[in-house]
């Protein structure tokens, strides 16, 4: 049966590119903040706004660039974002994934991801969905940026529709839990703290250099 | 006990549990910690009211966010107010929980993978971790090390162990002399360009063949770096007897009998012979000339004798568009016409002695072009600055007409003044060539630091055994 899970599915923006890095996602200048909020203003600040962003700088005044889509005001909204290859490359910073949460998306769509980055949108409760080139292709085609369309995502059942598509996804099951439990991934790993310990003593006994 | 990968025995040796999900805990040995992927990590401890499990596997510096000059006054001399706090966040932290540190003033200070290597932190068989991406650096010492995100750092810090799934097992062997002037820069950069920004995704790879065994610990230390370029999260040299020469009397190293106890462990840690690797490649150092990237991915490169591809020789027409518009040029442009404004040696990639050694060798005698507005020398420690100093290296570089700098990630990522001015175009020894990376619209071509030392003294690009 159907179940389609609305906090991941809406209206969604495409960006036709592969190899989308984290420096823009959010540039360097952001990272210097030592909290985990504040970054949507300044997703994709790069290609989103004409002038260099500064970190403790209004972005209201700032002149925007009109012809970058997540500028369209139809899409504003949107909570699902598709891309191509590798997306999510370069830098571990997880304030990639702190900025497109705080925009608002909630479903990254991409033929691929970098590790580092995919497993930082877990832990903050994004889902990275994986397609086959032909399927993220077939909603790149049919992609207008005059009107926004919608993509319902069941995650129960690993199911993404999109129109008349119907395109199935993997997913690990723990990590699907993660999504619709919001689990606490460091409170389940304290669970193992006596087989840590344990490790750990028989660990020195044969490795004592590594330890003070 | 079937045959297994130098990465198979150090998962298997660190593997403390499996969780439902098929995923592991694995223990974690040394773990680095730099300013700017910490603050939430250390917030989360907090509000969780737990404690570091291991304080002893820690070394924390400031790094990617300091100031390279005028540092007399230490983090309370930094100007950016926003950067200052972070600096100060980490140093309460230290203070609070009894951290290993070395500060802003320390000559141990430096980029968090130039400092642990050069003070014996990383070693052979261990498994590092860092909230950065080129963490895969410390694999040159036949280590699993990995890049991890903020809450990773959290994870470590509060349970001493990663969650991680085993990845696949990639080997890259390169066989053969290096040509003259040829560095481990210019091979990392030639296998991106042969597998790809993605090649590497989900596998960690293993770089064997005569090649990587002549290279020395700052050379498989620059390839390891770029594994992350590749895709791939952690890369690694088994290690041999270059390691452990280089690892022996290093500050936190083991000494005497628990040296040769490490020795007999290490002298195991390698690939079975009959072991199985998922994926090879298998390159010869004979096609790898000096490496130039032209575009804004690191897989984006091509030999100096080589000129902008055409459109239909790249893959990805709308990235390679975007990317020549970007760096402003044009299809069929010889690589040796590009002139430059700026020259940047530095980076946890090249800012070792060996690199510092190689770039002023070429530099020696000679000055910058007169186009060449600004070229930095950015030491990867206080201690590299000091042993360069020692060798009267600074005065080659001032002498040519380089700025001498004090430690830090300076313009390799820019979140300190040392940045590009708007489309400025930059020969850097860094590792990525992002839009952005090094200043708003500014332009990175990588290099290697021998070529970043020809193209100063040139202007312009020009393959380095030339000059």
């Amino acid at each position: 049966m159907k179940q389609i899970s609305n906090e991941f599915s809406g209206t969604f923006i495409c960006l036709d590119k592969s190899n989308v890095d984290t420096d823009q996602i959010i540039p360097k200048q952001f990272l210097k903040s030592i909290k985990k909020t504040g970054f949507g203003d300044n997703l994709f600040d790069g290609w989103r706004y004409l002038d260099e962003g500064t970190i403790d700088q209004e972005t209201s005044s700032r002149a925007v660039n009109k012809d970058f889509i997540f500028n369209n005001k139809l899409f504003t909204n949107s909570n699902i974002l598709v891309s191509g290859e590798n997306f999510g490359c370069g830098s571990s910073r997880e304030h990639a994934v702190w900025a497109l949460k705080d925009f608002g998306i909630k479903t990254v769509v991409a033929e691929s991801f970098a590790d580092i980055f995919y497993n930082n949108c877990f832990k903050n409760g994004l889902l990275a969905l994986i397609l086959k080139k032909s399927e993220i292709s077939k909603i790149f085609e049919n992609f207008n940026e005059n009107s926004a369309q919608s993509i319902e995502i069941d995650l129960i059942n690993q199911v993404l529709y999109y129109g008349d598509s119907e395109f199935k996804f993997e997913l690990d099951d723990y990590k699907k839990k993660c999504l619709l439990e919001g689990l606490d991934e460091i409170g389940a790993s304290l669970k193992f703290t006596d087989q840590i310990k344990s490790f750990e003593k028989n660990y020195q006994l044969k490795n004592p250099w590594l330890f003070k | 006990m079937s045959s297994r990968t130098l990465y198979d025995k150090l998962w298997d040796a660190h593997h403390v549990a499996k969780r439902e999900d098929g995923s592991s805990l694995i223990y974690i040995d040394r773990h680095l910690i730099h300013e700017v992927t910490s603050p939430q990590a250390f917030d989360g401890l907090r509000e969780r009211k737990i404690e570091p499990w291991r304080v002893d596997s820690i070394i924390a510096t400031p790094d990617h966010n300091v100031p390279t000059e005028n540092r007399a006054k230490g983090s309370k001399g930094i100007s950016d107010s926003i950067s200052k706090l972070q600096v100060i966040t980490l140093e309460e932290n230290v203070k609070k929980y009894d951290l290993n540190f070395f500060s802003l003033g320390d000559e141990r200070q430096g980029i968090v993978h130039v400092i642990g290597p050069e003070q014996g932190l990383t070693l052979p068989g261990m498994t590092v971790v860092c909230g950065d991406s080129h963490t895969s650096t410390h694999g040159a010492f036949g280590a699993l090390a990995m890049g991890i995100g903020t809450s990773e750092v959290e994870h470590v810090l509060a349970t001493q162990c990663l969650i991680a799934y085993k990845q696949k097992n990639m080997r890259i062997n390169i066989e053969g002399d290096l040509l003259e002037r040829v560095s481990a820069k210019d091979v990392t950069m030639f296998i991106i360009g042969q597998i790809g920004t993605a090649g590497g995704t989900g596998f960690n790879i293993e770089y064997a063949g005569s090649t990587i065994e002549n290279l020395s610990m700052e050379g498989r230390m620059t390839l390891c770096n770029m594994s992350i370029e590749a895709g791939a999260r952690s890369g690694m040299v088994a290690p041999d007897q270059t390691t452990f020469d280089y690892i022996k009397g290093k500050p936190f190293a083991p000494s005497g009998d628990q040296f040769d106890k490490a020795l007999d462990m290490w002298i195991s840690l390698k690939s079975d012979p009959d072991a199985v690797f998922d994926k090879e490649f298998s390159f010869s150092s004979e096609q790898i000339l000096p490496q130039v990237t032209w575009g804004t991915s690191p897989e984006m490169v091509s030999s100096i004798d080589e000129k902008v591809p055409e459109p239909r020789d790249f893959k990805n027409k709308e990235n390679y568009e975007d990317a020549l518009n970007y760096m402003g040029l044009k299809p069929g442009t010889k690589l040796t016409d590009i002139s430059l404004d700026q020259i940047f040696i530095g980076s946890c990639t090249n800012s070792r002695i060996e690199d510092l050694r190689i770039a002023a060798e070429i530099l020696k005698g000679n000055k910058l072009a007169k186009n060449i507005k600004r070229a930095l020398v950015v030491p990867g420690s206080g201690l590299v600055k000091k042993q360069a100093e020692e060798e009267g290296l600074h005065e080659i570089f001032i002498d040519a007409g380089f700025s001498w700098r004090d430690a830090g990630c300076s313009m390799c990522l820019g979140m300190n003044p040392d940045q590009l001015n708007q489309e400025e175009r930059c020969a850097s020894t860094s590792n990525r060539n992002f839009e952005g990376r090094q200043g708003y619209k500014g332009r990175t071509h990588l290099v290697s630091p021998a070529m970043a030392a020809a193209a100063a003294i040139e202007g312009r690009f020009i393959d380095v055994r030339e000059i």
